[in-house]
């Protein structure tokens, strides 16, 4: 009966669903795991790169973290070459309100923006949505650091520690009970809802994570959700988003500093041989 | 023959207006407001061509207020300027240009400073201290010069556009009787009495 509704994305099933939003969403489980995490003085964002073969030469630049404004990175799961179009439009948004007032976009409206065009693609007809979700790390002078991540249907939500692809579900879970926060020390719950968080919930009450302490979680997080034992900066990528002197500062992890990273925050037997 | 001058101080901006709409030797109005309030903490006064300045105006104040609406915060008064600039200029390289001047000034609640903005109908900007357009610049820059220090106080810019006005009744071929006054701080704007900075004129 199903099968009736699985071909057209605008098409509502009778049970009330959309199909190929839903089959959308379900890819990108299984794409690489990619983790986002606030801190006090910012924001760290980690994602793994799946290899398909060993006589893969991977691109000299990162392959799943972009720079999409001065002010903006985004951690990808899901098709690269959707990920790529939807960044190349989030990258003209920000230059476009660079160019009209004058300032950096405010992270929420460039998420919005994106989201409204993934939104589209479940609504009008003859063509598939978006198989991608983000994780963009942001910072903007109306609320501060702020993570937020995207799904294919154009839901968006602000988060203080999350993770999306791969069991990203247990990856959740280790974060929920490691991730501490100001208001409550205790390693309770502390993640963002289902849903629509407010971005400026988030700011309130600030993580008392130093940038350090967050890459280390991060690290940790990661090496317990990735399927292969070995770690090294074929397979993982990391970017952080920081302040300096209140302006936004992107750093994008070169492979020796993923390593060097790496070789500081995780145990020796899954560091790789130099 | 309007006049429009602006002031930034320590931790404030006060735009001055005429009130008066005149049509050739006719004065149709003379108790126009023409400093809009775009937001809680920004304004702007507009002089130039009637018809374009509240056409003008009221699109950006419109665009203003529908950004403040969809985002939940105030666009700056430094964005505020940018914006209007960036519209002008569009509308300069149209077949419709408009033909208006504008003070813009406001108070950055981030970066917690004041600021003022000059643009003329040729969308050109300049983030100043003080500024006029028109014919009062010929009477009021030479004063501004003279009695302008660092980190003003609201008492002594007043006594400023006091000496301004006073300069302007004297020498300028048409009087204004009445003005209108505009303070915007941390507080966000105040309306200032324009009876009393004739007071503060006839005292000196």
């Amino acid at each position: 009966m199903a099968r009736r509704y699985d071909s057209r994305t605008t098409i509502f099933s009778p049970e009330g669903r959309l199909y190929q939003v839903e089959y959308a969403m379900e890819a990108i489980n299984h794409a690489g795991t990619v983790i986002g995490m606030l801190c006090d003085d910012g924001i760290v964002l980690a994602a793994e790169k799946q290899q398909s073969s060993k006589l893969l030469e991977s691109s000299l630049d990162g392959e799943k973290i972009y720079e999409v404004n001065e002010n903006l990175i985004a951690g990808v799961a899901g098709i690269t070459s959707d990920a790529n179009l939807l960044l190349n439009e989030g990258r003209l948004i920000a230059q476009n309100y660079l160019q009209i007032y004058d300032d950096n976009i405010p992270v929420e409206m460039l998420v919005k923006r994106l989201c409204d065009i993934k939104q589209g693609y479940t609504q009008f007809g003859g063509l598939r949505p978006f198989g991608t979700s983000f994780l963009i790390a942001g910072w903007d002078e109306h609320v501060g650091f702020q993570l937020y991540q995207t799904d294919p249907a154009g839901n968006y939500s602000g988060w203080k520690a999350t993770c999306i692809g791969v069991n990203s579900s247990s990856a959740q879970s280790l974060l929920k009970q490691e991730y501490k926060s100001k208001s409550e020390p205790s390693s309770s719950d502390q993640q963002g809802a289902t849903g629509t968080e407010n971005a400026s919930d988030i700011a309130d009450d600030d993580t008392p994570f130093s940038l350090d302490s967050a890459l280390e979680l991060t690290c940790k997080v990661m090496t317990k959700t990735l399927d292969s034992s070995k770690i090294s900066n074929e397979n993982l990528e990391f970017a952080t988003l920081t302040l300096h002197n209140g302006v936004p500062k992107v750093h994008l992890f070169k492979s020796n500093e993923t390593d060097a990273l790496l070789k500081k925050y995780v145990p020796e037997k899954t560091t790789p041989k130099e | 023959m309007d006049i429009q001058l602006g002031l930034a101080g320590k931790d404030f901006v006060i735009l001055l207006a005429d009130n008066q709409i005149t049509n050739s030797i006719l004065t149709i109005k003379h108790d126009e407001d023409k400093i809009y309030k775009l937001s809680e903490h920004v304004v702007m006064s507009v002089s130039g061509e009637p018809g374009d300045s509240s056409n003008f105006s009221e699109y950006i104040l419109g665009n203003t207020v529908l950004y403040n609406i969809r985002n939940q915060h105030e666009l700056s008064v430094d964005s505020c300027a940018k914006f209007t600039r960036k519209e002008l200029a569009n509308a300069l390289r149209s077949r419709s240009p408009y033909q208006v001047n504008y003070l813009i000034g406001g108070y950055n609640t981030i970066s917690q400073k004041p600021a003022l903005y000059r643009i003329d109908y040729l969308a050109s900007i300049a983030k100043v201290e003080f500024a006029a357009h028109g014919y009062a610049s010929y009477f009021c820059y030479s004063i501004f010069d003279r009695m302008k220090k660092p980190d003003l106080t609201q008492d002594e810019a007043l006594d400023i556009l006091a000496a301004c006005v006073n300069e302007l009744t004297r020498r300028l071929v048409i009087n204004h009787s009445s003005y209108t006054l505009k303070l915007v701080d941390s507080n966000g704007v105040r309306v200032i009495n324009g009876e009393e900075l004739l007071k503060r004129t006839s005292a000196k």
